[in-house]
């Protein structure tokens, strides 16, 4: 029964109101019915435009026709095929900018919302009780001699989709991980009210019955290198180490206490919990904090500054566009076209921020519009913290412990873009290591296309030997 | 001695690793563990610093590998009984495991081809100080240790010190010990006498190495300097341990922690330490109190 409506179901949202309050998931799924209905607004198109927006290809139209006929199961299926995180993509995928983007239905009215399904589907199955990807364990690792051993190195989205993929494909994976909880930037960047843990915990053991080796608190670099990974028996390293590396503005006063990068404040709160009583890691509850930046990251910042309790958030960002819906709703404040240039203190802490009016260009030739200050704009914001959210650099530990391996001038990894295979023989990088700090998907998309690779490159050369 | 591919092909890592297998009691406030890490241990250097975290509520805390057996798989720490995580620690005994221990994390410390060198620390630096002083002295430097503690019942490390050192002067801020003085007074002393020094180490609280640069200084002798910052993971991620050194910002964890004191700044290290001292004060009564009739 096709759905001919122009407006797609939306999902129950907690009031803002309250959600400021607590940690707890913002965006609540879809009902059975409105995913009926939402599933019926699918063309099924016989060329599927979505499958093309999605960089791992997930089947788009196969999964939501069995939406339509009540099988969550088959669905589910369908999308752990090419995604192992239905449930992690469903809520953080930017699907307006690639699935969605690509929807006929979207010509006219809204896109079938893809990411509201798949998460939809997932949790069905997650939430489920009689679960048999979560309670399946394999056993069958008595045959594992034989096979290839890969390593990994970074838990993030890309290592674990390689190590997923190669899983699949027959061969082993043991994913390295520096910090003492996997998932990377899902664990230490996204706050749980767009993520919840127990949503990532979930998928994490789908992927650890499978039997993908997950090593915590071993830096790859630092613990032991590349070499001696090749040395301990492993065929082949795929590094995903991600762009962790905070970018800070050179400006005077950067130093002073108060004054954090995302990285720090984030993870302060996602991974070591410092809002909580029980935990022992500290955090200066803010009263007027700022936020300079207008990514994702930035607006993370601000709503879980907003969430420890802060009574003044602004958002300063030297630019207009931004996606702010969320933020706007939870009383966060913007200040656009602004950037700071000085922090100012007392007693080594924060206390102003200096900043300056910037004024819209002309288009560069990346098409984006330059930024500039305008002289004698200076104004002063009161604030005792503020957030450094201007982007990342991939981490630096590979970088110098490594001879053989060639990086560019920003620090990423140089890499063939079809192969993803490094300067070092049997060595493969992705993700934001490569990029620059890109998206969860992106960064799944290249760690899947490793593992075919690898796969590809480790039977050719078994094929000479026998030859 | 297991073989690290052992250890995680067989899954052991959760098994093995961590365990306490020796603490003693150096004095009231600080004790010596060594720790079965044998990822840490493989590749560490002196002059590099492992992470912990001794249960699932408490905090990651750097600290200087002391020592360590590669063959054993295991490194040693010192600590003192500062803040919570320390105090919860010391709770911890023989035999009994840690959560979490990862590292080596930062630079090894670049100390070969010095001829002449004098190792200063006060307090607790002195077991930062002992793995630089012994490096020193298998690269073939004449090493002098100054140690400054603030009375006699705090010393720790003297004979060790005297094992790998040419010369050790201990000093206490009382005179309990005999030897009444600070580090920098020894300092001024020895570097009048002699002017072939080639190399400074300082390592202690931040206002003593400020002290021996700004005397370096003015002799013109290459310091260096250990930055024990506040930090959570200490692979770069989070920037919380940034400096300002010659101007630039750097990370303790990936670009140190060893720098060149005469390019540091000291006053903004000491601002950004303090950071959370009210946190942590209150954190530490929480714990004390707690420990109290235990």
């Amino acid at each position: 029964m096709f759905n001919k409506s122009k407006f797609k179901e939306t999902m129950p949202v907690v009031p803002a109101q309250i959600r400021i309050t607590n940690f707890n998931e913002v965006e609540l799924g879809l009902s059975d019915k409105s995913a009926l209905l939402e599933a019926d607004r699918c063309l099924n198109c016989k060329n599927s435009p979505c499958v093309k927006g999605c960089p791992v290809g997930v089947e788009i139209p196969k999964f939501i026709e069995f939406i339509k006929k009540g099988d969550a199961n088959s669905a589910y299926k369908t999308i752990l095929k090419d995604n192992i995180f239905p449930a992690i993509c469903g809520r953080v995928c930017p699907q307006e900018k690639q699935c969605e983007a690509h929807c006929i239905r979207g010509k006219s009215g809204d896109s079938v919302a893809i990411g509201s399904l798949e998460r939809y589907v997932a949790d069905k199955i997650l939430n489920s009780d009689d679960n048999k990807e979560i309670q399946n364990k394999k056993t069958d690792d008595i045959s594992g001699n034989k096979k290839h051993k890969i390593a990994i190195v970074g838990s993030g989205p890309s290592g674990l989709t390689c190590a997923s993929e190669l899983t699949e494909l027959g061969l082993e994976a043991t994913v390295f991980e520096a910090l003492h909880t996997p998932g990377g930037v899902l664990s230490y960047g996204i706050p749980e009210f767009r993520l919840p843990r127990k949503v990532l915990k979930k998928e994490l053991e789908v992927l650890k019955n499978k039997g993908v080796k997950i090593v915590t608190n071993a830096v790859v670099g630092k613990s032991f290198l590349i070499d001696s990974l090749f040395n301990m028996g492993y065929s082949a390293v795929y590094i995903a180490s991600g762009a962790g590396l905070p970018r800070f503005m050179n400006i005077p006063g950067e130093g002073l206490s108060g004054v954090y990068s995302a990285n720090e404040f984030l993870t302060r709160v996602n991974l070591m919990h410092a809002e909580k009583e029980k935990y022992d890691t500290p955090i200066i509850f803010p009263k007027k904090l700022v936020v300079v930046g207008g990514g994702n990251v930035a607006m993370d910042a601000a709503r879980v500054a907003k969430r420890l309790g802060a009574e003044n958030v602004t958002v300063l960002y030297r630019r207009t566009e931004s996606e702010i819906s969320h933020a706007k709703e939870e009383g966060i404040e913007f200040l656009f076209l602004s950037n700071p240039t000085k922090f100012l203190g007392q007693n080594g802490k924060l206390t102003n921020i200096e900043c300056i009016k910037m004024s819209m260009g002309e288009k560069d030739f990346s098409g984006r519009k330059s930024v500039s200050p305008i002289p004698g704009s200076e104004f002063l914001v009161s604030a005792d913290t503020a957030v450094i959210a201007v982007g990342n650099s991939p981490n630096t530990i590979i970088k110098n412990s490594e001879n053989n391996l060639d990086f560019d001038s920003y620090g990423r990894i140089i890499v063939d873009s079809q192969t993803l295979r490094t300067s070092k023989k049997f060595v493969y990088a992705g993700g934001d290591a490569v990029t620059g700090a890109a998206t969860v998907i992106l960064a799944m998309g290249a760690g899947k296309k490793a593992a075919h690779q690898i796969f590809n490159d480790l039977k050719s050369i078994e094929s000479e030997g026998e030859r | 001695m297991l073989l690290i591919f052992d250890i995680i092909s067989i899954g052991l890592v959760k098994y093995i690793m961590f365990k306490i297998l020796k603490k003693k009691f150096l004095n009231k406030s600080v004790s010596y563990m060594k720790l079965c890490a044998p990822l840490v241990a493989t590749n560490a250097q002196a002059g590099q610093f492992l992470i912990l975290r001794v249960d699932e509520f408490g905090e990651r805390i750097p600290l200087t590998i002391f020592d360590y057996d590669r063959e054993k798989g295991t490194v040693d720490i010192i600590y003192q009984k500062v803040g919570a995580t320390t105090l919860k620690l010391d709770r911890k005994q023989e035999g009994e495991y840690l959560l979490d221990v990862v590292g080596p994390l930062g630079n090894k410390s670049k100390i070969k081809g010095f001829k002449k060198a004098i190792v200063i620390s006060g307090g607790l630096g002195s077991a930062i100080a002992y793995p630089l002083a012994k490096e020193l002295k298998l690269n073939g430097a004449k090493t002098t240790a100054i140690l400054g503690f603030r009375n006699k019942d705090l010393i720790i490390l003297e004979n060790k010190m005297k094992k790998i050192t040419d010369e050790i002067e201990v000093v206490t801020d009382d005179g309990s010990n005999g030897k009444k003085g600070l580090v920098t007074d020894s300092l001024i002393k020895k570097l009048e006498k002699c002017c072939n020094y080639d190399l400074i180490i300082s390592i202690g609280p931040i206002p003593m190495m400020k002290a021996v640069c700004e005397i370096t200084k003015k002799y013109n002798i290459k310091t260096i300097v250990s930055m024990n910052s506040i930090m959570i993971d200490g692979t770069g991620m989070c920037g919380g341990c940034r400096l300002t050194v010659g101007g630039k910002v750097k990370f303790a964890c990936v670009d140190g922690p060893d720098f060149d004191g005469h390019e540091v700044d000291f006053q903004e290290a000491i601002m950004r330490n303090n950071s959370f001292v009210n946190q942590e004060r209150k954190s530490y009564e929480k714990y004390c109190n707690l420990f109290k009739g235990v």
